[in-house]
């Protein structure tokens, strides 16, 4: 790890990092108390890295090598009921196999944090990213975000453990990454002080739900009809509390670390006299960044919107936003067949948030990047050059485009 | 025979008069009249004591036992899944065990335990419970035992006696028996693979009597990972009336369809020993349950001659099923 020491109280330190050593980095500055791990290409290099810190004494954890991912997770989900604050992670199928576990840290109400390495999902095996493992989650009641730079990862573990351990949200975080192309790619990253963290992070407190003697609850008995929708609701109101909890979380970090993020849920790249954008999740925000600033070349107003949260989703700041558009094309780096219009899924929930707009921009998607496959940045100029006709009023047969498929 | 038992550091329940009066779990539950794994929850609580938590995995003991709002457990409980009764106990004692050595909560011994069925345990959590007793966390693994997944209606499951009628095996005019596996050798097979978990027993709920609590307090003693097995005869799974259900217990026992011992490092001693005590038929056990009740002479004799291997032919009698040999291969 190539190092360069900066002696500030914020920041400790420079260092060439990759996404998965980044998140490692910050598990370490968030003093989590129970790490449980499992090997699946590509996340398990956060463990790799994890394990070696613990090893090193720079981090006080458990470290469990769980024996499935189910394991995994619940082993994390009980260690989050006792008060301790807890880490776990997985990828593509792996991600599938501990989804029990998933559903039940949401509906219990527990806080810990969870990386999610994106990976195709099964069969046929193919190691590279695909969006539908974390996407899976959308209506469980989990916080879900993507991170597109090893910046944003580490910074990302804390902000998701602030946000998740919140009393008024107190819900389980999934940071996703893009597979190979952010986990495995190498960045500048600025690490923060334990210090600065100390600050931003309050330690976990579980109230009265925590889970032990001195506390004697009955967590999760069997409720029928008589509760569960009181239960939903609660649920639903959390998620909602999430949306107004966020910003002030994004106000603090900004306070303690600098003016970082303009908008906490998604990065507007020169959409201010956009007419036409591209939404994306994740890595791709670097080609499509680079196809905007060249379509502007051309003197034509493209802009991109990553967007980061998509649990809770931003409605009301998404329709501001691209309610000024003539044009939004999705980039769905996922597949949900059979879906309205054949869409992925990003897009049906960006077509439902700008339904209720009298002005509503022409709303096309693409599908691409799947199994891993490169988004380069004359697939990303094509979109946006397909959006830009779509905004024009042009028909196609299909709202759809497959991007870079062999046909 | 080993001469020389090991000696724990416990507080033995002797006589009936000294199990504690205090209940940790109570009224509120709606288990079934005679239910011998209500017994076990109950007297596990009762042995144990105050400062306990307790995850229950879904099951009958879940479903019948923790409803919102009347709650029988005094002491700390949670829900966890079907399989996730051995990962739910490394959870919790991975917690406390940080939380503790990093200042965050006061040091104290808390006994950590799960409560699982046949089903979760035996058959869809054995893997997560294996993981766990591969750890060096002090946790208590007990695997309710009712022969089969008593909360769905009865089916069968890798732990129900050969032969038995369940929703999923009845007989018919074509196949007289459909459940055809014989019972999986659960707390053995932990043992036998798991050689640094210390404490592994079977027990009943009733006989002998006050063994069930003493072996739970062996087992939080020893620490470490540890698990016990317990045979948990169900009035309504088995089709027996609910007055029978200590006596079908003893039967099992009896009649060496279910063995009854401890291994402890390593050594195994019998709580029953059917070798010396001698063995009642297993038809004496069987005949007393209507889920046998379409067996024919011939399925009892298979059976009884299954237990007979069992006790005279294995390695370590009703423990494990090999048999040394000096041959080479080949």
């Amino acid at each position: 790890m190539a190092t360069v020491v900066q002696e500030t109280n914020v920041w400790a330190r420079d260092a060439l990092l990759n996404g998965c050593q980044a998140v490692a980095q910050a598990v370490r500055l968030a003093d989590v108390d129970v790490i449980a791990a499992y090997p699946i290409r590509p996340y398990t290099e956060v463990m790799d890295a994890l394990s070696k810190i613990i090893a090193d004494g720079e981090l006080d954890s458990e470290y469990i090598v769980a024996d499935s991912e189910h394991s995994q997770f619940e082993i994390v989900k009980h260690a989050s009921s006792v008060g301790a604050r807890a880490f776990a992670g997985s990828s593509g199928t792996g991600w599938m196999y501990g989804f029990e576990a998933l559903v039940v840290t949401a509906t219990d109400r527990l806080c810990p944090l969870f990386v999610v390495g994106n990976r195709a999902l099964d069969d046929p095996g193919a190691f590279g990213v695909e969006h539908n493992d974390a996407l899976a989650l959308r209506d469980m009641g989990w916080l879900l975000c993507w991170a597109s730079t090893a910046q944003e990862a580490l910074e990302h573990v804390l902000i998701g453990y602030r946000i998740a351990e919140d009393q008024r949200v107190l819900m389980p975080m999934a940071l996703a990454m893009d597979g190979a192309f952010l986990t495995h790619s190498q960045h500048m990253v600025k690490v923060p002080s334990q210090e600065a963290v100390k600050r931003f992070l309050p330690p976990y407190n579980l109230g009265k739900r925590r889970l032990h003697p001195d506390n004697p609850v009955s967590i999760a008995p069997q409720v029928n009809e008589d509760w569960v929708m009181e239960l939903r609701r609660q649920n639903w109101e959390a998620a909602r509390r999430a949306r107004t909890v966020i910003p002030k979380v994004y106000e603090s970090f900004n306070d303690i670390f600098g003016p970082r993020y303009a908008n906490p849920f998604f990065d507007e790249f020169m959409c201010e006299d956009a007419e036409v954008v591209l939404v994306g999740l994740g890595a791709v925000a670097m080609p499509a960044r680079t196809a905007v600033r060249r379509l502007r070349e051309r003197g034509k107003k493209a802009g991109y919107v990553n967007l980061r949260w998509f649990r809770p989703f931003p409605t009301e700041q998404l329709r501001a936003t691209l309610g000024r558009m003539k044009g939004v094309g999705v980039i769905d780096r996922n597949f949900a067949h059979g879906s309205p219009d054949n869409g992925g899924i990003v897009v049906q929930d960006i077509r439902s948030c700008l339904y209720p707009l009298t002005q509503r921009p022409a709303v096309t998607d693409f599908i691409g990047g799947l199994g891993g496959r490169d988004i380069s940045i004359d697939d990303c100029m094509r979109m946006l050059e397909i959006t830009f006709e779509a905004a024009a009023g042009k028909q196609r047969d299909e709202l759809v485009t497959w991007i870079g498929l062999r046909e | 025979m080993a001469s020389q038992l090991p000696v724990i550091d416990y507080e033995k329940i002797k006589k009936i008069h000294d199990t504690p009066l205090e209940e940790f779990y109570t009224s509120g539950h709606r288990t079934c009249q005679g239910c011998e794994s209500a017994m076990v929850m109950r007297d596990f609580a009762k042995a144990s004591g105050p400062r306990t938590v307790v995850t229950g995995a879904t099951g009958c003991m879940y479903v019948a036992n923790t409803s919102y709002l009347t709650t029988p457990w005094i002491v700390p409980w949670m829900h966890t899944q079907l399989g996730a009764g051995g990962s739910s106990a490394v959870g919790m004692a991975a917690g406390l065990r940080a939380l503790m050595r990093k200042g965050k909560i006061p040091q104290e011994k808390i006994n950590v335990i799960n409560f699982s069925g046949d089903l979760g345990a035996g058959d869809m959590g054995i893997g997560g419970i294996s993981g766990a007793l591969q750890t060096d966390y002090d946790l208590l693994i007990i695997m309710y035992d009712n022969e089969s997944a008593a909360n769905t209606d009865i089916q069968a499951t890798g732990s129900t006696t050969y032969g038995a009628q369940t929703t999923f095996t009845p007989p018919g005019s074509k196949h007289r028996i459909m459940h055809r596996r014989w019972k999986k050798n659960v707390a053995a097979m932990l043992a036998v693979g798991h050689p640094t978990c210390r404490y592994v027993a079977t027990a009943s709920a009733t006989f002998p009597a006050l063994d069930f609590m003493n072996k739970t307090r062996k087992a939080l003693s020893i620490g470490g990972p540890t698990f016990i097995h317990t045979f948990d005869p169900c009035p309504k799974g088995w089709d027996f009336h609910p007055r029978y259900s200590h006596e079908l217990g003893e039967l099992g026992v009896k009649s060496g369809i279910f063995p009854l011992y401890e291994i402890i490092d390593g050594q195994v001693i019998y709580t029953y020993d059917a070798r010396q005590k001698g063995r009642i038929p297993v038809r004496e056990y069987l005949e007393k349950q209507g889920r046998f009740a379409h067996l024919i002479d011939e399925d009892v004799d298979y059976i009884q001659h299954m237990v007979d291997t069992m006790w005279n032919e294995w390695e370590i009698p009703g423990v494990a099923p090999f048999r040394a040999g000096l041959s080479v291969a080949g």
